[in-house]
């Protein structure tokens, strides 16, 4: 049994948000390429990806990704249907076994194929293939509507509407800092998208990749200057049925944050593909003021799905390798509104 | 391989064409409740789920284990959901296991499904996308001329597979589970059935399944409270290689001999056939049994068939295969290599039925997937290890 | 023998304006609960409930004066599956007539169940059978007749689920890059350069050593076919069933590719055999593989199964 498990190593695309004209794999495979050289590593004890079928329109999406790893001699490698943030916590899990010290974790999406007959993206009616098939898929929902409902209820506690646009033009402002997510402007006087958000409100369509390297004790701390231990990982699921929950609360991001020992947070990186989402996570995961959310710009800058959540994990761990915090925590989420939420907590 | 884990609690449903009598969450419940009640426990008693399936795009669901958080008592808890094609029933059980060996949960519920009658088998699994590089064929087209390369490399007679087809038939007759259970099934039937991607007969392929199944599994803390006895998991491995490379061996894919050699070695398995009692082997196609032994070091290389037609494999042999019927007897994709898995469980707890091997004390669960080119394997036995 | 000689008219025998019938109080209550949509049948002094109502049992007994609502589920004792209806049936496609016993009830009602639309002509469904579970469907409009359920119909046990997802999909820039030389009639592929293996189609990396790739090398469209299978279901990318589709090692390539064996029977078909690419007329060329009907056999001795046996 080993506990000691540690981020030694990320790496992501330059996000974009429209075709590249790379496929998925080729996407990845550069990545990859790197965080090999960061390690020296060709070989993983344990590889874990994450990926969506229906984001590439066929089955098996997984199985090309694996041309990019270099699977030979034979790996040792699984796939979730999930955010590669699962995927991170499969292989946090593999590790605690003892006998590898090593394990690779990537996720991949590329959104911007999803695209109606019309042109515009498809991207929030596919999310709403994975409702209630009898009651709730076949009426003609899509993703932002959801979201909108849960925004409602939250806006409905005595929050304004400007407490939204400000979490969107902070994430905005980030994420052009940042040279892997988008290029996007302050939010405008657009009007909503669907009341109670407004197009800003709404993470955008992107493509990306994201890898990281996991490693044990020793072997983290020979691969890596300044690990970020995962100090605990959790992750829990809800009600699926929106009217069975609380939707202006998340009462699973808050057991996972409990059970993963949240305290004393510095930065944190939050899956929140709208911005009502973050400021409700925020509650849920008792983050005050005087906590750095998403300085990467978070996914209302730059949204890989599958590999977003992933990504929160990257970002919260280099704050750690840089030596520029001691106490990260990253969040990942999936499920219509906030549904299932993973909580990984990080100290140096 | 980390803490003890065992397997307390198994629950199938009846697989069958079309399941036209449940809903998604009734087919999965039925399972759950099942494997639940063998563990004498309640969905409260459970601390995380473990779903598994192959591609969503049988049901058109996507990830629709969201939906089934509430159907599996899953409020609350953690839930994760495993795809690594035809091999996933194997890695699910793997996932979940490893969640009890990792020391982070002790009862651990494992449910792996399909519905395939929501559509069509062959829709869902080769989908014809544009902009592909060669001419994409479907599971039988991709694998007949492997099995023809066996056969070639073997000079093996060409009625060895309808051997496998007829004994695993008549094994599912002794499984009420079984999807199909052809009474009377003989060579004759066999081989009085059509090619449909020569050289695999009919009847020497699987048919397409509704179906769920489920194991509950747990902590040596959680399992010694067990009302049934328990199958302790003696070995686990996943192995991956890349479908397409240049000098791959197709017929006996390096993968597969690596991830059998890992279990085996974790269990202490020097010699599969002498200290095994019988496996649970994936062959959805009747082929895959002589190609399998070679594979999984039941005899040498080319003698395989040998064993298959010794009568070695059949429920009365001296290393039964399939004793369930198998994957030529019942196959919802997604579960069934999680029913390999746990017959090979059920075999090692004296709970086999009609179908049990006498005195079954170390059993071998196996499922593959994708192109022969993703492997989960586990070894169980009745004593702790 | 028909007699042609005897002389012929239409007649009809129909009372002008219909019969008027009075229905007494059982058949009364039960057509008065019929027109307000509920079935009720009535308590037999054996204890039993007679459906539909009248005012005797089965030995002649009268029945009691209580009614009981029974229902709205039903099962289906016998039937008869009409494939042709007449043109007084209520249906004017296939339809099923059939013993209907109302939960609740020890007796049966013949009436019509309607199972979907079908082909005239067509044979009885699958699920039509002893046992089905039927509800009534009500006309909107009811006046007190045995219409008023205007047949009965099997419970919702599927529902019909559309899924389309949409895409615009890219290749990629090796996929492009080997489309783009097979638009112009080119088998294209990239050499290694760790291990040296030449990959066509090229991936842009080698999926063992896992580096990228970009040396391209041209082969020609002769090549091997390792093994195959003759497949008996219809495809129709091929020109016939049975057809053969095979492993074809292109010379000079270190990896098969799947493509169709035509020009040949498929019982002649043999691992090791020589083929040829075979193109469409360069004027339907695009960027698909499409170009490349099929292989066909060339005249040259077969490939020795040494040769070709590291490639399967």
């Amino acid at each position: 049994m080993s506990s000691d498990i540690a981020v030694v190593a990320f790496a992501q695309t330059h996000h974009t948000g429209e075709d590249s004209g790379l496929s998925e794999v080729e996407l990845l495979a550069p990545v990859i390429t790197d965080v090999k050289e960061q390690t020296g590593l060709t070989r993983f004890g344990f590889t874990c990806s994450g990926s969506l079928d229906y984001l590439a329109g066929a089955p098996f999406s997984f199985v090309s990704a694996l041309d990019a790893v270099g699977a030979w001699p034979p790996i040792s490698e699984s796939h979730v249907e999930m955010d590669a943030a699962w995927a991170l916590y499969e292989a946090w899990v593999r590790l605690r076994h003892g006998d590898i010290d090593t394990a690779l974790v990537y996720g991949f999406g590329k959104s911007s194929q999803v695209r109606r007959a019309d042109g515009e993206s498809g991207l929030p009616e596919l999310m709403t293939l994975q409702l209630d098939p009898y009651y709730l898929a076949p009426l003609g929902l899509d993703q932002v509507s959801m979201a909108a409902l849960q925004a409602r209820a939250y806006l409905e506690l005595g929050h304004k509407e400007d407490d939204l646009r400000a979490v969107a033009a902070r994430s905005r402002a980030a994420g052009r800092a940042n040279p892997y997510a988008l290029d996007l402007p302050d939010p405008g006087d657009d009007d909503y998208e669907i009341a109670p958000l407004r197009p800003h409100d709404c993470a955008p369509v992107t493509d990306g990749a994201a890898v990281i390297v996991l490693a044990t004790g020793d072997k983290a701390r020979e691969l890596c200057e300044r690990p970020a231990w995962i100090r605990g990982a959790d992750h829990r699921i809800e009600a699926h049925s929106l009217g069975a929950r609380d939707l202006a609360r998340s009462e699973s991001a808050a057991l996972a944050g409990e059970k993963a020992g949240v305290r004393d947070v510095e930065v944190a990186e939050l899956h929140a593909q709208f911005s009502h989402e973050e400021l409700i996570l925020r509650e849920a995961l008792g983050l005050g003021d005087d906590v750095r959310v998403n300085p990467s710009g978070g996914p209302l800058a730059a949204n890989p799905v599958m590999a977003t959540g992933l990504i929160r994990v990257g970002e919260a761990a280099g704050w750690i390798h840089r030596g520029e915090a001691g106490r990260t925590l990253a969040h990942a989420s999936y499920g219509p509104c906030l549904q299932s939420n993973l909580v990984c907590m990080m100290e140096a | 391989m980390g803490e003890a884990c065992a397997v307390i609690g198994v629950g199938q449903t009846h697989y069958r064409s079309r399941r036209n009598d449940v809903s998604i969450a009734g087919l999965v419940r039925e399972a759950a409740l099942r494997a639940l009640e063998d563990a004498g426990l309640t969905f409260k008693d459970i601390d995380a789920v473990v779903v598994g399936k192959a591609p969503d795009l049988f049901e058109g669901v996507m990830m629709p284990e969201a939906y089934l958080a509430d159907a599996l008592g899953a409020r609350g808890k953690p839930m994760m959901r495993v795809h690594t094609a035809g091999s996933v029933g194997g890695s699910t059980a793997l996932v979940a296991a490893g969640l009890v060996q990792g020391g982070v949960h002790d009862r651990v519920l494992v449910v792996a499904w399909e519905k395939q009658s929501e559509s069509n088998a062959t829709w869902a699994l080769s989908t014809h996308p544009p902009l592909t590089p060669s001419l994409v064929v479907g599971a039988g087209g991709y694998f007949a001329p492997h099995i023809r390369a066996y056969m070639r490399r073997t000079g093996c007679p060409d009625h060895i597979g309808t051997l496998v087809a007829v004994k695993d038939r008549q094994n599912a007759l002794k499984n009420p589970y079984a999807h199909l259970r052809i009474e009377g099934i003989s060579r004759e039937m066999v081989e009085a059935t059509p090619m449909l991607w020569e050289p695999i007969r009919y009847l020497e392929t699987c048919p397409s399944s509704d179906g769920a199944a489920a194991m509950v599994l747990a902590s040596e803390s959680a399992a010694r409270q067990a009302p049934n006895p328990p199958a302790w998991v003696h070995g686990a491995a996943m192995r991956s290689e890349p479908i397409f490379f240049a000098g791959r061996d197709t017929v006996n894919p390096q993968a597969g001999k690596d991830c059998a050699a890992d279990v085996y070695s974790q269990a202490g398995i020097t010699d599969p056939r002498r200290d095994l009692d019988c496996a649970e082997v994936y062959v959805p196609f009747s082929w895959y049994e002589p190609m399998w032994l070679e594979n999984l070091g039941f005899c040498g290389d080319g003698e395989g068939w040998k064993l298959t037609e010794s009568g070695a494999t059949a429920l009365d042999g001296d290393i039964p295969w399939n004793a369930s019927g198998g994957v030529l007897s019942s196959n919802p994709i997604g579960a069934s290599g999680l029913i390999r898995f746990a017959e090979a469980a059920q075999q090692v707890r004296g709970l086999a039925g009609d179908h049990q091997v006498d005195g079954a004390r170390r059993a071998l669960g196996h499922a593959y997937g994708g192109g022969a080119q993703f492997y989960a394997m586990w070894v169980v036995g009745s004593a702790r290890p | 023998m028909p007699r042609s000689n005897s002389l012929t008219a239409d007649h009809s025998l129909a009372f002008p304006g219909g019969y008027t019938r009075s229905v007494g109080p059982v058949i009364g209550r039960f057509l008065t609960e019929l027109r307000d949509g509920r079935l009720v049948g009535v308590r037999t002094a054996a204890g039993g409930v007679l459906f539909p109502p009248v005012e005797y049992d089965a030995d002649g007994e009268p029945v009691t004066e209580e009614f009981v609502e029974v229902g709205p589920d039903c099962t289906v004792g016998t039937y008869a599956w009409v494939p042709r209806p007449r043109p007084d049936h209520p249906l004017d496609r296939p339809f099923a007539w059939a013993l209907i016993t109302p939960d609740g009830a020890d007796t049966a009602m013949l009436h019509v169940l309607d199972l979907g639309v079908f082909d005239l002509g067509a044979k009885p469904p699958k699920t039509l059978r002893a046992g089905l579970r039927v509800r009534p469907k009500w006309r909107a409009e009811r006046t007190g007749t045995i219409g008023d359920i205007e047949c009965f119909r099997p419970g919702v046990t599927a529902i019909n689920a559309p899924v389309r997802a949409d895409y615009r999909l890219s290749a990629g820039q090796a996929l492009s890059r080997f489309l783009g030389g097979i638009a112009e009639g080119r088998i294209l592929g990239h050499r290694c350069g760790v291990c040296g293996k030449v990959y066509v189609p090229m991936k842009g990396m080698c999926p063992v050593d896992g580096v990228p790739t970009t040396e391209e090398v041209e082969v020609p469209g002769t090549g091997t076919v390792t093994t195959f299978a003759v497949n008996n279901i219809p495809d129709p990318r091929a020109p016939e069933v049975p057809f053969v589709s095979a492993y074809v090692l292109l010379d000079g390539a270190d990896i098969a590719m799947v493509a169709l064996v035509a020009g040949i029977p498929a019982g002649e078909v043999r691992m090791g055999m020589r083929v040829r690419a075979v193109w469409r007329p360069r004027e339907e060329w695009g960027q698909t593989m499409a170009n490349i009907r099929w292989f066909e056999p060339v005249d040259e001795p077969d490939v020795p199964f040494d040769e070709i046996k590291d490639y399967l």
